[in-house]
């Protein structure tokens, strides 16, 4: 925390007007996977046309079912997988450009991942602290050792574990699962990242300590300056961090907006059904109990048309024919629905 | 409810875990009744002893764990004290259970449908041939599924797939661990409804593991909490969810957040549950409870009667008269 000023390492824009563009911003994303072989070869279209877009300090949340894309972005994004086409910009500058080795390095020290599963994603034989040091060694070479250290420290407490030097001794299994989340995002902090990608942090956990967690992110946006994308399914907790809530089926994101605004008066029908299958408790427990029991489709080879026709309520002929696209239905609220009406 | 005979009563059943130091006690003298027909919802966090408790009930643990205490008596037949012949006899037939994760729980090289005829065959009771077929269609996925292999199932199906076989006898109470936590909310939502519309149609009774409270609201009877391999509370479910007697159910409650209403910023409950091995002195939630008092570390309360409810918090022990006062001075 010495000599780290928050300039010294955007070698990643060279600043080139990048203050004006979002941090990531991507256009009509997409990624293909081939299955099968031979005479049987077809695409799964995994995500299609995905523009998406990330501003500073902001937290958006992806929400959909299992087998919608949603993963698949954060990869992308992550640079795990190459896109088929479309593009990212980071900083106003496109990821592809990106090809030396400093580039890309300094971009995937900026946008870490948080990943699922706490109990897989940690290194058994390795201390907590391994994890953190040898990523700070990797993206910050101007600390000296003792400034490692102190920086491991640093975002261990910054996480919310504490006593931090002594965590930083453990090893995985003597941590609960849900400080082992912890362990993943101080890993991801390290690095000074400028937007986390949280693949799902919360669903492996219990329930009394997922709220911690979120609480971690929103804090860490404030104190950090980080943004989040959040992919989750659990579109209550997604409502609780976030600022934006973009909806994803089937490839296509079918719904973005302010959460509030979303979640308030959806727009999409699908949005709809997500929101019907959230338990709540609070509700009166004769509220009508009606079971969908669809289950998304496997996007390959598809046909023009809305992918959501099959299971939707309102469909009519035009969702036959054409794919919708996202048309602006409110104040930043777009939905991508042939029968969805604007607001008054 | 209570005029009829339960099917499942259990008594004071123990479970320790032998770690050669110290045992570690995981289900503490638990007393249950499950009467016909009806849904009880078991409730906590990882490490609480939910699952430890239905593996004992069933018979299915395996050392170091071992039933130290009580009894299960299943319609009238005392299950801790039978053999394995005689359990497996029972077993499907007249209790079934469904595993946590299909994909572990089904064979992956043989097709479902073989996996069925397993069970079938290991029973001597005489079933139709498309038997198989009724239960795929019963639990909604077509009985041409019974081809295929486990990973050939999304995860939904899988599961679906799990509770066709555990209804191919029929049996009188089907006990889940978690049946739905592999699966996101929609598919969730939808194998809730499904299992409690066979419920009502076929009349077994259920028992419902699971972390997340809200889930089991909807569809439960009777709600059973429990802390570090204890009840902490038991009662009505509508009962336990809208006034809730033990802080740690509270805790539970207001752990996820709505979607709808005002937003506000929820706490969760701080800290991690207590090592079982050695469990603190008194309450065994005192730790982490924000309402705790200079008694909770001292006294070890019993499951208190709270109207409707059953409680065990020290603030409804008989004689306990200043619930509310000194509770907001040991807060601070």
């Amino acid at each position: 925390m010495t000599d780290v000023s928050v300039d010294s390492k955007s070698s990643t824009g060279q600043d080139s007007g990048a203050s004006t563009a979002p941090l990531l911003e991507t256009k009509k994303l997409t990624r293909h996977f081939r299955v099968g072989r031979g005479l049987s070869r077809q695409m799964l279209h995994a995500v299609d046309d995905v523009d998406l877009t990330i501003d500073r300090q902001e937290i958006v949340a992806l929400a959909g079912e299992s087998g919608s894309g949603k993963s698949t972005i954060a990869r992308l994004l992550a640079g795990v997988y190459q896109p088929t086409s479309g593009e990212i910009y980071y900083q106003g500058r496109p990821t592809s450009s990106m090809r030396s080795r400093k580039d890309q390095l300094a971009y995937r020290g900026d946008v870490p991942m948080v990943f699922q599963d706490p109990f897989s994603s940690l290194n058994p034989a390795f201390r907590v602290s391994h994890g953190i040091l040898r990523s700070l060694k990797l993206h910050r070479p101007e600390l000296t050792r003792a400034q490692r250290l102190e920086e491991a420290e640093r975002v261990v407490e910054a996480v919310g574990l504490s006593p931090a030097g002594d965590i930083m001794h453990r090893y995985p299994y003597e941590l609960s699962g849900g400080q082992r989340q912890r362990v993943g995002f101080a890993q991801a902090l390290a690095h000074k990242p400028k937007l986390i990608l949280a693949d799902e942090p919360v669903s492996m956990l219990d329930v009394s300590i997922r709220i911690g967690l979120l609480n971690l992110m929103s804090e860490l946006r404030e104190t950090e300056g980080v943004s989040f994308l959040y992919i989750t399914h659990d579109i209550a907790s997604a409502r609780y961090v976030a600022d934006r809530l973009a909806i994803m089926y089937a490839g296509h994101i079918v719904e973005s907006g302010p959460a509030e605004s979303v979640l308030a008066n959806p727009k999409h029908p699908y949005t709809d059904l997500l929101l019907g299958a959230v338990p709540d408790p609070r509700a009166p427990l004769t509220a009508a109990v009606e079971g969908d029991t669809g289950e998304p489709p496997k996007v390959i080879d598809p046909t023009p048309g809305c992918r959501f026709r099959w299971r939707c309520p309102l469909v009519v002929d035009e969702c036959h024919q054409t794919t919708p696209t996202l048309r602006i239905l409110g104040t930043n609220h777009e939905a991508a629905c042939h029968v969805a009406e604007p607001d008054a | 409810m209570p005029s009829q005979q339960p099917i499942l009563e259990v008594r004071d059943l123990t479970v320790e875990y032998d770690t050669g130091s110290s045992p570690v006690v995981a289900v503490d003298s638990v007393d249950l009744d499950v009467h016909a027909g009806e849904f009880v919802g078991v409730v906590g966090e990882s490490g609480c002893g939910k699952s430890t408790l239905l593996f004992a009930i069933a018979q299915l643990l395996s050392p170091p764990a071992a039933i130290t205490g009580g009894s299960v008596h299943f319609q009238g037949q005392d299950l801790v004290a039978m053999n394995e012949k005689k359990l497996a006899a029972l077993r499907w037939r007249d209790y079934s259970v469904v595993m946590q994760s299909a994909m572990n729980a089904l064979n992956p090289v043989k097709s479902i449908g073989s996996q069925f005829r397993d069970a079938i065959m290991s029973h001597d009771e005489r079933v139709d041939d498309d038997r198989p077929a009724e239960v795929m269609r019963m639990v909604g996925i077509d009985p041409i599924h019974l081809r295929s292999y486990p990973h050939q199932l999304s995860g939904g199906m899988r599961q679906r797939a799990m509770i066709a076989m555990a209804l191919l006898f029929t049996p009188d109470m089907i006990i889940m661990d978690e049946p739905t936590s592999a699966l996101d909310v929609v598919a969730q939502r939808s194998l809730m409804v499904q299992i409690k519309e066979l419920q009502q149609q076929l009349g077994f009774a259920v028992v419902f593991v699971t972390h997340d409270m809200s889930l089991v609201s909807h569809f439960s009877d009777q709600l059973m909490v429990m802390y570090a391999g204890q009840v902490v509370e038991f009662g009505a479910t509508r009962a336990v969810f809208d006034h809730p007697a033990h802080p740690y159910s509270k805790g539970l409650l207001d752990a996820f957040p709505s979607i709808r209403g005002p937003k506000q910023p929820l706490t969760g409950i701080p800290g991690t549950p207590p090592n079982l091995a050695h469990p603190p002195s008194g309450c065994r939630f005192h730790p982490r409870c924000p309402v705790a008092f200079e008694d909770c570390p001292k006294i070890e309360p019993e499951l208190y009667q709270v109207g409707p409810i059953q409680a065990r918090c020290l603030l409804h022990a008989p004689g306990q008269t200043q619930p509310a006062e000194p509770v907001q001075e040991v807060t601070s």
